[in-house]
């Protein structure tokens, strides 16, 4: 990629391949690298190359496309859409990373998840930046509010992203930026594409809220149940507090998020509704396929990554 | 305290959630406690059924039974602690 000696894959073979496979999905995620950190040694003017950027529009289609087809009800019901986000299960849906890992969660999962996270958790809250311009008065307000907080509040050692480094470093892994990128199965790449694919197209800006809301609104029980596990696991303080921190600023964010982000965004573009919806139900998609490849790895005791963690 | 020249602070009631009030804020519990939180927005819990009292943490939120194919492999019903949200 480097010094355009590599052949791009044409647009035939990107609209053939699996659109959650390995290939698509590390295709996707190392084009959308080059707008947020890039690689070392690779021309930063790459982010802008016109012929990766269109092997990137295809793959988009294919990804998005496949979304559409596979959990895109149409719906317009936004109130509805959250609402039961909001409902909590009783107990353990046989479906739930979290249940799973507070009820018999073992450390060596506990950093195989913390690992798979990484690839988001380094970079929280970036790709939801970029929907702030193409926002107005309340739901940019709200946004912009919610982004402070999750960037520390002006203070470098409180910036989540931070946070979740120190919990890396408590559970003995290595919290350098990317480092757990070839481990990672397509399903955790799916899910940080999906938020690349939604923040950085106008177009997608409804589909952004939707999903940053989802985001918000199921963290904190989740973050209650993993704060769990990890104090179970006999995990550092650090490990501890990020998901601390996620169990109250998160029924904070999701009060913000769903009052002002979302209902003024409505308000100025209710046609967005349907992709509000949209950005629920993928987000809920795509992590019912990586819970579920977690969880199918684990119920057998072996590694969900694609090469298995150095012990600590 | 907020200077008089100041705009208001707003408080924002909502019957199912949390009261939600401008940062920063200090709660003083009825045993004297002081408890404070730096937050632009702060969620006070009033379903009193938080863990991490005075701060919200959900706990309010309406549960869905589990499923029949969902019930908890032991059996048993979600012991304190776990996943009641009233515990």
């Amino acid at each position: 990629m480097g010094c355009g000696r590599t052949r791009l894959p044409d647009a035939g073979a990107v609209r053939r391949s699996d659109p959650y496979g390995d290939d698509l999905q590390l295709l996707l995620y190392v084009l959308y690298e080059l707008h947020y950190r890039g690689f070392a040694g690779v021309d930063e003017r790459l982010e802008w190359d016109p012929a990766l950027l269109g092997v990137r529009a295809a793959a988009e289609d294919v990804f998005l496309d496949a979304l559409r087809r596979d959990c895109g009800s149409g719906g317009k019901d936004v109130a509805e859409a959250v609402d039961a986000l909001q409902l909590e299960p009783v107990g353990d849906d046989g479906h739930s990373v979290s249940h799973h890992l507070q009820r018999e969660g073992e450390l060596w999962q506990l950093r195989e998840y913390a690992a798979v996270r990484s690839l988001y958790h380094l970079k929280e809250a970036d790709p939801h930046l970029w929907v702030v311009p193409r926002l107005r008065g309340r739901a940019k307000a709200a946004m912009v509010a919610v982004e402070f907080d999750e960037f520390g509040a002006g203070r470098a050692e409180n910036v989540h992203a931070q946070l979740f480094a120190d919990l890396m470093t408590d559970l003995g892994l290595d919290a350098r930026y990317g480092r757990y990128l070839d481990a990672a199965p397509a399903q955790a790449l799916a899910v940080v594409n999906m938020m690349s694919l939604f923040g950085l197209h106008r177009r997608l800006r409804g589909a952004l809220v939707g999903h940053f809301a989802t985001v918000e609104i199921t963290s904190p029980p989740g973050s209650r149940r993993l704060a769990r596990a990890l104090r179970r696991a006999g995990a550092g303080p650090a490990a501890r507090r990020f998901y601390d921190e996620h169990v109250e600023a998160d029924a904070v964010h999701e009060q913000v998020v769903r009052h002002e982000v979302i209902g003024g965004l409505l308000e100025d573009e209710p046609e967005l509704a349907v992709d509000v919806v949209l950005g629920i139900e993928v987000t809920g998609h795509l992590e019912d396929l990586l819970g579920d490849h977690l969880l199918a790895a684990w119920r057998e005791d072996r590694s969900a990554l694609r090469t298995p963690l150095a012990q600590p | 305290m907020a200077a008089r020249n100041e705009a208001p602070r707003r408080v924002v009631v909502n019957r199912e959630g949390p009261i939600l009030v401008e940062g920063p804020v200090e709660v003083v519990g009825d045993d004297g406690t002081t408890t404070r939180s730096d937050r632009f927005v702060v969620a006070i819990c009033t379903c009193r059924r938080s863990r991490t009292y005075p701060w919200c943490d959900t706990s309010h939120r309406r549960r869905k039974p589990a499923g029949p194919s969902e019930s908890r492999p032991d059996g048993r019903q979600p012991q304190e602690g776990e996943e009641d949200p009233r515990s």
